[in-house]
């Protein structure tokens, strides 16, 4: 974990997207079919349509990842610490996390639309739903490792349930989040990319498969695979920089 | 200082461990407390922390009744209790945070209490120097070595300025060598301020060394307390001594004894 951070460097992130263009730009060349176009046409394409619609598709699917990131550490978080410290709500709900965990959440797509109807919400609840259990768990057992003494030793120092909240449960939790997200935002785009597809205009799912994959614009196409690996690493980057400004104790 | 007055305490579902036990711990006194495993002696400071509820009976400290962990008494557990996630420093001032959250209520936090950056910079800076830590004050706890993080525990409780200091097993996880030292710091604490502890332990000499009286326990249901009088308690060659060995071997008998009769 702490490897995958010290590898990301500004140095790093400049020699890896270098490599990996190169690497592009070979394939291509060697394949030669329109379903790989090289970099060369396709990099300056995408800085030339970022400011159009494609920046708009980006700013729909940022938007719809953020909302549900939001909706999920608000709902996760509290009910996390909760099971984490009550072990009698923990023995009743534990089991039924356990199974509802490992299910793949996308599977629930249709129910979320015929139930929420064909808005943003269902899209942004369907990722919200992955991100929770992911974060639930995590904050759960964080908080559950928050040893009796350290609390009771806390309580001593006059801490009454709120200052235990704001000294001891939320700091704790804040890295528990973090990891939770940096674990989860790889499977969050990915489902946005799928929920994005169908019953909406916008938004980089819809960009990629149905304004140019099904026209066969296949530069174009690249250009919003760009811009959906651009919002991941955006989204992984900006976890691992707020994770180093609030946990500096695990470094 | 503390008055106790016909407590009776049980765990649900099990015999009691106190019934009608009384005692009067005075002002400016050292006491330890020892007992086997199991005899009541962490639940007795727990009892005085306002941590546990006596099922009848009064505790007083300074005069009023416990009902609720009182905000003058500092009380130290072997586990440290530091937050990982704070830095020595950091640690040592989450006492005057919590004192800032709830203001001057008089439940979480003394009445007269006043935030003043300066002074508690300076009780910071004193106590971090005088316990040998202040070099320390930007590290975390996981960087520190046990001993570290009990001195840095200590400090957080005594930078409140606490009258009644209470003490659990403090250096029971520590090595010996370090468990010396740190008893001599809590000697020569006592020599200088005077405050009132207590040190809960099931290490016979560190019931020497430590208190001036000695609360023995047992671990049938306690009545009347069993106190050795220990006047040479702190004596900085204390180890060294005929005393020391007597004391220790009393002790010893004691608590040895005490366990013949819950046999018989």
């Amino acid at each position: 974990m702490s490897d995958a951070k010290r590898r990301t460097t500004p140095m790093g992130t400049l020699l890896g997207s270098l490599t990996l263009l190169f690497i592009w730009q070979v394939a291509s060349m060697l394949l030669a079919r329109p379903i790989l176009p090289p970099p060369t046409v396709v990099v300056p394409m995408f800085l030339k349509a970022l400011p159009g619609d494609l920046g708009l598709h980006l700013l729909a699917s940022t938007a719809r990842v953020l909302a549900a990131i939001l909706l999920a550490v608000i709902t996760a978080a509290p009910l996390g610490l909760a099971l984490g410290q009550l072990p009698k709500l923990d023995q009743v709900m534990g089991p039924l996390i356990a199974i509802i965990y490992p299910i793949p959440k996308i599977i629930f797509l249709p129910v979320i639309y015929v139930l929420m109807g064909i808005t943003d919400l269902s899209k942004i609840t369907l990722i919200a739903i992955i991100i929770f259990f992911q974060i639930l768990v995590v904050v759960r057992d964080e908080a559950a490792g928050l040893r009796r003494e350290l609390i009771v030793s806390v309580r001593s120092l006059g801490a009454g349930r709120r200052a235990l909240f704001r000294y001891v449960y939320l700091p704790a939790s804040i890295p528990a989040v973090l990891t939770a997200l940096r674990v989860s935002v790889g499977t969050a785009v990915a489902v946005l990319f799928i929920a994005e597809q169908s019953l909406t205009s916008w938004g980089l799912g819809y960009y990629i498969v149905v304004e140019t994959y099904q026209v066969l614009m296949y530069p174009e196409m690249y250009t919003g695979i760009m811009a959906m690996g651009l919002l991941g690493a955006s989204l992984y980057a900006l976890i691992g920089a707020i994770e180093a400004r609030f946990t500096p104790h695990q470094r | 200082m503390i008055d106790i007055e016909g407590l009776r305490f049980s765990y649900r579902g099990l015999s009691p461990i106190f019934d009608d036990f009384s005692l009067v711990m005075e002002k400016g006194e050292a006491w330890s407390i020892i007992g086997p495993s199991g005899c009541g002696k962490t639940t007795l400071l727990y009892l005085i922390a306002g941590l546990n509820h006596p099922e009848a009976g009064t505790i007083r400290v300074a005069g009023a009744p416990i009902e609720r962990p009182r905000p003058r008494t500092g009380l130290v557990l072997q586990d440290h209790g530091l937050l990982p996630w704070a830095t020595v420093e950091g640690n040592t001032r989450l006492g005057f945070k919590i004192r800032g959250f709830y203001g001057p209520d008089g439940k979480h936090s003394p009445e007269d209490a006043t935030r003043d950056p300066e002074a508690e910079k300076a009780l910071t800076d004193h106590w971090l120097s005088w316990l040998g830590i202040d070099h320390l004050r930007g590290k975390y706890p996981g960087q520190l070595s046990r001993g570290q993080r009990q001195r840095a525990a200590i400090a957080r409780t005594l930078v409140l300025s606490p009258d009644l200091l209470l003490m659990d097993e403090p250096f029971s996880a520590l090595d010996a060598p370090i468990r010396e030292e740190l008893q001599r710091v809590m000697n020569r604490f006592h020599r200088e301020t005077k405050l009132t502890s207590i040190t809960v332990t099931h290490d016979i000499e560190e019931a020497v060394v430590l208190g001036e009286k000695i609360l023995v326990l047992t671990d049938t249901v306690n009545t009347k307390p069993m106190v050795i009088e220990n006047p040479h308690a702190g004596d900085p060659d204390l180890r060294q001594s005929e005393k020391f060995l007597d004391q220790c071997h009393r002790l010893r008998g004691l608590l040895e004894n005490k366990h013949r009769e819950v046999g018989a």
